[in-house]
């Protein structure tokens, strides 16, 4: 195996004693197949034991350990190091609040996400007597890429409209209502249009397209909130324009 | 441990320049300006054509101007812009499954392509244009 | 949160969005070749007068022209915010205004065709 020596410049914030961030610059002896996480990990153990940042699967599954790298959205766990020449620059996500070094406030997100009710709300409660809700392959393949979503928040730091309109309920959230809403066994469109359809729901969208390019699951959150768009502008033609539509 | 976050400010504008895709979308947006200016110039040349004879060969006249010549070029470019990047998109807003499977992005693309590009043979023909 | 009133003004926008996709290139094409000499047939005065003075023509035409209009006041809506114009109230009253405004004067002209 060949060894790389990598420079690694990590965005440093310490709340205790620092009043703005500042770049700190590491010289990693990098082993050809390394990650920036195991770069980030080899300073943790043998440079720096003071550096903070978030992962735990090191596969792509947990969604933890995104940040910026060279500007770019990435996991940490799936940027190979052999694609990047020159210094490395590693920020925390972008449009966060900097808890302490790579570490990011995701409040917002958390709380924006259980808004949109992203869990099934069945169209008729039946007793476990009558079986199960069944769905044909087809309804399934409706919503199936929406449900890989690992929330790990790049697709946040990709959209210069969250950035902009910090009330703005953003890709992640917004493709996972649209996940339920595309459900078969669902039911629960119209409790989750009080937050969907509202302006900070889909309408703060302007079709950037930063979102779906980013994901690194192959979501299509933008595919999302413009099919939410539609069926949303056609209820309202509906509710306000049809005889007898308004409610 | 206290709690003090530190929030980055996003820049005004400047924004646009952290990353290509973002000037990308700019482009995208701002071809509204074209499309906007040459479809009032189309309004201008309507009411000219209401006014008469004389003040519609006048309109034509000033088009040849070489000013207005590069006004369209540049429309055009951005105009066609426009259009490869709406019809591009077209296929997320509007995915089309027939039976189990999605049709692939490209057929939809495709298909708006072609509608176009024989639309404005089309209109060109009909307009006696070659 | 309560339901958003943006579809009105977003409905417009994607029709618009899609007519000028579909074609402005070939207007522009058109009264290009008129500004470089070769004014195509359609464009001499007798022909275009001729086929603007049947109704439906007209009506198509408005149509063309409001949605338009009108997707473009509502990107440059979005552009100006996005580019820190802030007064988004303001700025989207004032081009759907203007939209409208442009729509009405094509629509007088054609009257008088």
């Amino acid at each position: 195996m060949s060894e790389r020596l990598v420079e690694v410049e990590v965005l440093r914030y310490n709340p205790e004693t620092d009043s703005e961030p500042h770049f700190q610059r590491y010289s990693v002896s990098c082993e050809e197949e390394w990650v920036v996480l195991d770069a980030l990990n080899h300073v943790k153990e043998t440079i720096d034991p003071t550096l903070s940042y978030r992962w735990s699967c090191h596969m792509a599954v947990c969604g933890s350990c995104g940040m910026m790298i060279n500007g770019e959205p990435k996991l940490a766990c799936k940027a190979f190091l052999r694609n990047y020449e020159g210094v490395i620059r590693v920020e925390p996500l972008a449009h966060f609040p900097i808890e302490r070094d790579l570490v990011t406030v995701i409040d917002d997100f958390v709380s924006k996400l259980a808004r949109v009710k992203p869990y099934l709300i069945p169209k008729e409660d039946k007793p476990l007597s009558a079986g199960e809700y069944r769905q044909t392959p087809a309804q399934l393949k409706k919503y199936k890429q929406y449900t890989l979503c690992i929330n790990c928040m790049l697709c946040y730091s990709a959209c210069p409209e969250y950035g902009l309109i910090p009330k703005y309920i953003g890709p992640a959230a917004l493709s996972l209502a649209h996940r339920y809403n595309a459900d078969s066994r669902d039911g629960g469109r119209e409790e989750r249009a009080q937050e969907v359809a509202a302006t900070e729901g889909v309408w703060d969208c302007s079709f950037v397209g930063a979102c779906s390019e980013v994901c690194p699951e192959h979501v299509d959150p933008a595919s999302a909130i413009q099919q939410e768009k539609i069926a949303n502008m056609v209820d309202w033609y509906k509710e306000h324009l049809m005889p007898g539509g308004a409610k | 441990m206290s709690r003090k976050p530190y929030v980055r400010e996003m820049p005004r504008f400047a924004w646009v320049f952290r990353h290509p895709r973002y000037l990308r979308y700019m482009t995208r947006e701002l071809s509204c300006l074209f499309i906007g200016a040459y479809t009032l110039l189309l309004v201008a040349g309507i009411g000219r054509l209401a006014e008469g004879p004389a003040a519609y060969e006048a309109f034509l006249e000033a088009l040849k101007s070489p000013l207005s010549i590069a006004f369209h070029v540049l429309a055009l470019g951005f105009a066609i812009y426009h259009s490869i990047t709406w019809f591009n998109l077209t296929p997320k807003a509007l995915p089309v499954q027939i039976g189990e499977e999605f049709a692939p992005d490209w057929v939809i693309t495709g298909a708006h392509h072609v509608i176009w590009v024989l639309l404005s043979l089309g209109i060109l023909s009909l307009a006696g244009a070659f | 949160m309560a339901k958003s009133n943006k579809p009105l003004v977003w409905g417009p926008f994607a029709a618009g969005g899609t007519i000028t996709a579909f074609v402005t290139p070939v207007l522009i094409v058109l009264t290009l070749l008129a500004a470089l000499g070769y004014v195509p047939e359609m464009l001499g005065y007798e022909n275009l007068r001729g086929v603007l003075a049947h109704w439906f023509a007209k009506l198509s035409v408005s149509v063309i022209i409001f949605l338009s209009l009108w997707s473009v006041a509502h990107r440059l809506r979005i552009t100006c915010y996005d580019l820190g114009v802030r007064a988004d109230a303001l700025v989207a009253a004032a081009l759907y205004l203007a939209a409208v405004l442009g729509s009405v004067a094509a629509v007088v002209y054609l009257a008088r065709i």
